[in-house]
């Protein structure tokens, strides 16, 4: 016993100078190019910063003109939208479509995926640019449609109205999101554990209540982190907004992220763009501790 | 009673398979539309009267999506000279699939790489400061990209990296997702095989190498095939850090087209065409990897 201290010491030594050697190629990746700017954009959301001149420090100025901005209200308020309608339908959608293909024949259950998760594969500027085609004032097969089965009575400028814009770019979301969730769920569904089913349905329990008293505990897990990635996918939307409605019309389309990119690449405010974004890491960090916590207490 | 409810919960079953094949072949339906869009005809295009399929297949669009702009297929800088080699001209397109394909290889050679050494060391060394390194990761995967792009930028001009294609590969690299997932993969070596080898006085580089590398292997494959994709499929992040004809990936080339020509769909399809059909084949080749590793990276949640 007495022997083994130093042993043990050594062999932690040695670990350690392992452990690090094996880990410097991706430190000097990730410590570069992903905490050192996350340090700066902190830092310099205290500044004033733009091209070509230095920073000024300016204190809490940026947050103050934040919470005062209405553009920025505004484009608070769209991303909540966008996230409180998304969330609930990718979640919902998703579970429904698996929990009726998991137990389909393999080749079948695959295809179903493999469709489901294509818009993700195609990227989202070829998938931008065809939806935008779709919704066209003229040319667009929603009007077309539309109109030949009388639901619309005359052409709408889809994209180009307060009303609908930010309706579409849900709608388009929502196809480019539920992809991985379905595959989560197909595999998330293919382990639980087979025996309680069968005990439960020799026990004459109803299909309805094998799923909600059985599989839905076991894939809890996974609904958990569905939730957190939807909710951060939904926070990032970008190329659908950038590509389709650069915000307008008259910011009815603007959400976080896109207003970030305005301001830091339009305007040249860094300064204010990254204390947007402190903000933004702020609020999905609070909603990713809070999913954590519910799902923890159930 | 027991016949009844085997009958409802068959139509149930019956009722949501149609449903959800509708909902599939709506979900293929922006795929088809490019893809037979950028066949059409300009007549079909603009006509108000949409073509279900084309009656006359045309290659109108791809020769003018070639013909546009020219660049040399490829260049190579030797790095600290101002020395380069240039491949021969060809049209613009070509040479941003050329970016695109060696973008996202070098993006996942490199992210297998360092994140399997990172994730055997993090499953298997037991060294310190192990658990905050780890929690440090897991902090950094929840915040999202993009915040940090601003002062990336700023970072790569000043490091001269900006609007070279390595702008974009070096943050994919340290973005932890892939540590973490090789992490849950390296959890699966035995203890015994390691100690074995130890025994047999292997060093560490030897028994990472001959013992844990290949337990990992599907893990790699599912990580390799997952960073292809996204780097392929990251636009926000080409658009900050890319902006002359040369530098720029098909995701972006496609996005200035659209800016330059916003009514001409068809040559806009053409150029989507362009972009989607290699992936997606990639896609459907390396599928059984891809859903792997989206699986395992949820495990642990």
């Amino acid at each position: 016993m007495t022997k083994k201290n130093p042993m043990s010491r050594a062999l932690v030594r040695r670990e350690t100078i392992a452990g690090y050697a094996f880990m410097l190629p991706s430190l000097i990746f990730f410590l570069g190019f992903v905490i050192y700017p996350m340090v700066q954009c902190v830092f310099t959301s205290f500044f004033d910063s733009t091209m070509n001149r230095d920073d000024i420090f300016i204190g809490l100025d940026n947050y103050k003109e934040l919470f005062q901005d209405p553009i920025f209200r505004g484009a608070l308020w769209n991303t909540v939208i966008i996230v409180v309608v998304s969330v609930p339908v990718v979640c919902i959608f998703s579970l429904w479509v698996s929990s009726v293909i998991y137990d389909l024949k393999g080749p079948v259950c695959s295809a179903f995926r493999c469709i489901f998760y294509l818009p993700v594969v195609t990227g989202s500027v070829a998938v931008t640019v065809v939806w935008k085609w779709m919704f066209n004032n003229y040319y667009g097969i929603f009007n077309y449609v539309g109109t030949k089965t009388g639901v619309l009575d005359q052409n709408i400028n889809w994209l180009g109205d307060e009303r609908f814009a930010l309706g579409c770019i849900i709608l388009i979301l929502l196809t480019t999101s539920v992809g991985q969730p379905i595959v989560l769920y197909v595999s998330a569904l293919n382990n639980v554990d087979q025996s309680l089913v069968e005990a439960a349905e020799v026990d004459g329990a109803t299909k309805m209540q094998c799923f909600w008293k059985i599989k839905w505990p076991q894939i809890m897990p996974t609904t958990l982190y569905i939730l957190v990635i939807t909710t951060i996918n939904s926070f990032q939307c970008f190329a659908l907004i950038q590509l389709l409605t650069s915000g307008g019309p008259n910011h009815s389309t603007d959400t976080i992220m896109y207003y970030i990119y305005y301001n830091a690449f339009k305007l040249y405010r860094y300064g204010y763009g990254n204390a947007m974004g402190v903000v933004l890491a702020i609020i999905i960090a609070v909603l990713s501790a809070v999913q954590f916590k519910m799902a923890k207490s159930e | 009673m027991k016949n009844s409810n085997f009958n409802r919960s068959t139509v149930y079953k019956v009722v949501s398979v149609a449903a959800i094949a509708i909902f599939a072949f709506l979900f293929a339906f922006p795929l088809y539309w490019i893809i037979t869009g950028s066949f059409k005809t300009p007549a079909a295009i603009n006509s108000t009267t949409p073509q279900w399929w084309p009656t006359e297949w045309v290659m109108d669009n791809y020769q003018k999506l070639f013909s546009r702009q020219v660049a040399p297929l490829w260049e190579l800088h030797i790095p600290f000279t101002k020395i380069s080699f240039a491949g021969p001209e060809m049209p613009a397109a070509l040479r941003w699939l050329v970016n695109t394909v060696f973008m996202a290889v070098a993006s996942m050679i490199l992210t297998c790489i360092t994140a399997a050494m990172a994730g055997y060391a993090l499953a298997k060394k037991r060294f310190i400061g192990r658990t905050v390194m780890f929690s440090l990761i897991v902090c950094a995967m929840a915040l999202p990209k993009q915040v940090i792009l601003i002062p990336l930028l700023r970072e790569m001009s000043s490091l001269e990296l900006y609007n070279t294609i390595w702008a974009v590969i070096f943050p994919i690299v340290g973005w932890p997702f892939g540590v973490f997932l090789m992490k849950q993969f390296a959890e699966g070596i035995p203890g015994e095989m390691m100690e074995a080898a130890r025994i047999d006085g292997a060093g560490e580089w030897k028994t990472f190498y001959t013992i844990a590398l290949p337990l990992i292997k599907p893990g790699i494959g599912a990580l390799a095939i997952f960073t292809f994709i996204n780097s392929w499929n990251d636009y926000f992040m080409q658009l900050i850090m890319l902006s002359s004809t040369d530098t720029l990936t098909i995701s972006l080339g496609i996005a200035k087209l659209q800016a330059e020509n916003a009514t001409d769909f068809g040559l806009i399809m053409a150029g989507a065409s362009l972009a989607a059909i290699p992936i997606i084949i990639i896609f459907l080749i390396f599928q059984k990897y891809f859903t792997k590793g989206i699986t395992m990276g949820a495990v642990k949640g």
